[in-house]
């Protein structure tokens, strides 16, 4: 995985993914060129369409997202992503802090799945030094990486119940989130940015009472799932907001480079802890769960499975966490990567999370990449939501569950 | 008055506070004038006493809905909270949009709350309180309360704002067609009573309430009246023309202070509107609640004033609309037209045809003295 040939081809890659993906006003170029249907022009020529800015500042945009959309009454025929307004050149302080910081900033690129950034960074470094890691460092990771994608979905949950107009959910979603929070906090200190998985093992050893409390929140939050799916799946205006909305088909999510629960629900299983098993997952039973049609709905199902699967995957961690040092490297000594080139990734809540670290040898990076999963996620509502209406264009970019720190680096 | 109850024959003396002007003005013109007065001073009261009272209650019930206390801190249990929220409201500053066209942008408001206030005038809250009886209350009041669609409309499209236009254009055709629903309901009960006056329908529930003494229509005019009349008021499912999460605010983006209070006001006003409309067509009004031949029972029944029981039923309807906002989410604009144009609207034609024939037959349940 760390071979440098892959690694090289990482980078040309990723640019050309971005440039391929931006359909800026498709509909714009094809009429200049005259490839438009009658039907097209027709729609053309008896309404007056208009431009709207969803964002910066927008209840539904999750954060300082601009969509720009072309309108036609209630239609939107075109959606134009601006990014760049939370953007804080990330990959370029990169370069002037050490390895240990690097952690640090992947706390504050996709918050919401914060400890799994942590892990990809942590093991990008693990593998350019070649530390070996015990099984007790290994298991706690993947039980944390677990929690984790549980309280990502769970705010998720709550945010498609409001952005849908149900406001309840979004309060239930945060109560039980809140749970795993604390969890956290116990062990971590942080609750939103944890610093927690750390090169060469883990900042503190887990809680005392970390065990006890774990599967206490998990017999708490099983029933809970079938909860939700009773207050807002079972509901029939849900799943007629989110069935045959914002179809993805298999082989636009693989072009667009889609990663996570939407490539899923497109129905490719593509999910690395399957592929290429890190942590404990290997150990471990679980299945992938993938959707048919690759629409909103199968996103929601996807996602409602994937808790179930993360609570299963715990359960079958938590009663025997190994013993064991909590961490390998000397703690607080300054890391010097070897020279070359490393890429690590992960499967966080929302996608592929990948690290590219070009080494000098030094105690900084020559060149750090991150492959942030929301880039080319968010970019899958230029072909999803063209042609719905404003609503569904709301429940869609819910369903792709972006956080816009990440976009933006 | 409670007299002759064994063949609950109850024959109530209805007085309204316009027949009281009018009576009472041939002899004493002052006191007629002091009526009119007391009239509009209560309507005025009422209106902002109501609103805020369900602001408070709308805020507790959400709360208990997600798990949580809702306003505590003002007063005992946050009883004083929306008391604190009108003098923030008032002391805001009052923003118009650069672009906006500024005297339809303060019109809009004002005549939202205007239809709401005149529909206050026809609602029959028990037999001796009530500022008018006519003759026509129910045609009035469906008239006037279609009114409040033209403030939305006006507000939003004057704010000059795109949101706004598009929530307004929202409301417009949202509540112009479920209004068609909700008068094809309304007609059940009116030809059933067989008058549109308010008292009259009241009486004529004597022997048991519309919504199951006409057989089944009863029910499905109600059912229709319960969920156009939620389509009417704008609130979810139906809370298209806000959508807070799609059109920011909606039709009231660009809307503060007092301005924004006033469609505030009108909202809830709304709300305690088709709620009181919806007691007083299907539940019997005023009317306390009598069971065939149950005498104890019924005679237990008549001791709660029918002003409580109005208050009662009333509330009732109010906190099931409550239960709607804070469960369901929000269609989405085309599906809301399915369901008017090609759900409720053939139910509602259909169901008034049977009405119509069974009016003619006379077959209801509890035939009695009406």
């Amino acid at each position: 995985m760390v071979s440098s040939e892959m690694a090289s081809s990482v980078l040309p890659n990723s640019l050309s993914h971005t440039r391929a993906g931006i359909h800026i006003s498709s509909l714009d170029e094809r009429i200049l060129k005259g490839q438009t249907d009658s039907k097209e022009r027709a729609d053309r020529e008896t309404t007056q369409e208009y431009f709207v800015n969803m964002g910066p500042q927008h209840p539904s945009t999750h954060g300082v997202l601009r969509l720009v959309l072309r309108m036609d009454g209630e239609t939107v025929r075109d959606v134009i992503p601006v990014l760049g307004y939370v953007h804080r050149g990330m990959e370029k302080k990169a370069e002037y802090v050490g390895y240990r910081q690097q952690v640090h900033f992947t706390d504050r690129l996709d918050y919401l799945s914060a400890v799994m950034g942590n892990w990809a960074m942590s093991s990008a470094i693990e593998k350019a030094m070649k530390t070996e890691l015990n099984d007790r460092i290994e298991t706690i990771r993947t039980i944390v990486a677990e929690l984790t994608r549980i309280q990502s979905h769970q705010l998720w949950w709550g945010v498609l119940g409001m952005d849908l107009g149900a406001f309840t959910p979004f309060l239930y979603g945060f109560r039980d989130r809140e749970k795993i929070t604390a969890i956290f906090e116990e062990t971590m200190g942080g609750r939103l940015t944890m610093n927690y998985i750390q090169p060469g093992g883990l900042m503190f050893d887990i809680h005392p009472d970390f065990v006890a409390n774990v599967k206490k929140f998990i017999s708490y939050f099983k029933p809970l799932i079938e909860e939700y799916e009773e207050l807002f799946g079972g509901n029939v205006i849900v799943q007629e907001r989110l069935k045959n909305v914002g179809i993805l088909d298999a082989k636009s999510a693989i072009s667009l480079g889609v990663t996570g629960p939407i490539l899923r629900a497109s129905g490719v299983a593509h999910d690395l802890r399957k592929l290429e098993p890190y942590g404990v997952y290997a150990k471990t039973k679980f299945n992938v769960p993938v959707g048919t049609v690759g629409d909103c709905w199968d996103r929601y199902q996807v996602r409602m499975q994937e808790m179930r699967e993360s609570i299963s995957i715990i359960e079958q961690l938590i009663d025997n966490v190994p013993e064991g040092k909590h961490m390998v490297m000397k703690f607080g000594a300054k890391i010097r990567v070897p020279e070359g080139v490393y890429y690590s990734q992960m499967e966080t809540a929302r996608g592929i999370f990948g690290i590219f670290i070009a080494s000098d040898g030094s105690e900084k990076p020559y060149r750090m990449h991150f492959r942030t999963p929301n880039f080319n996620n968010l970019w899958a509502i230029t072909q999803m939501a063209a042609g719905g209406r404003v609503g569904d264009l709301v429940a869609i970019l819910s369903s792709i569950d972006i956080v816009v720190p990440d976009i933006d680096r | 008055m409670f007299n002759s109850l064994p063949n609950l024959q109850v024959s109530w003396e209805v007085i309204s506070v316009s027949q009281r002007v009018s009576t009472t003005y041939g002899e004493s013109p002052i006191l007629a004038v002091v009526y009119a007065l007391a009239a509009i001073v209560a309507i005025i009261l009422f209106m902002s006493l109501t609103a805020m009272t369900l602001v408070y209650t709308e805020r507790k019930v959400a709360a208990h809905f997600q798990c949580r206390l809702g306003p505590m801190r003002v007063g005992w249990h946050g009883i004083l909270q929306s008391i604190a929220d009108t003098l923030k409201l008032l002391l805001k500053e009052d923003i118009v949009p650069d672009q906006a066209d500024k005297a339809m942008h303060l019109f809009a408001p004002v005549l939202c709350v205007l239809a709401a206030l005149l529909a206050l005038i026809a609602i029959p809250f028990s037999p001796y309180l009530a500022v008018s009886d006519m003759n026509i209350g129910v045609l009035f009041i469906s008239a006037v309360s279609g009114l409040g669609v033209l403030g939305i409309l006006l507000g939003g499209w004057s704010s000059n704002n795109k949101w706004s236009l598009l929530g307004a254009m929202r409301a417009g055709a949202q509540i112009i067609s479920y209004e068609l629903s909700a008068t094809l309901s309304i007609l059940v009960v009116v030809m059933f009573s067989g008058s549109m006056k308010f008292s009259e329908i009241v009486q004529s529930q004597d022997q048991g309430w519309w919504i199951w003494r006409a057989p089944v229509v009863g029910l499905v005019a109600f059912l229709i009246f319960l969920v156009a009349s939620t389509a009417e008021i704008n609130r979810t499912p139906f809370d298209l023309a806000e959508g807070e999460s799609e059109l920011t605010a909606g039709f009231h983006t660009e809307y503060s202070g007092m301005r924004f209070a006033f469609f505030f006001l009108a909202e809830y006003l709304n709300l305690f509107i088709v709620s009181s409309m919806g007691a007083t067509l299907f539940l019997g009004g005023w009317m306390p609640l009598h069971i065939g031949n149950l005498t104890f029972f019924n005679q237990v029944m008549d001791l709660i004033p029918p002003g409580l029981w109005f208050a009662l039923k009333v509330s009732g309807f109010i906190f099931l609309s409550m239960w709607f906002r804070w469960t369901f989410p929000r269609l989405r604009v085309d599906q809301l037209m399915k369901l008017e144009w090609k759900v409720l609207l053939p139910i509602g034609f259909i169901n008034l045809l049977l009405a119509a024939i069974l009016t003619l037959s006379g077959f209801y349940f509890f035939p009695g003295n009406s």
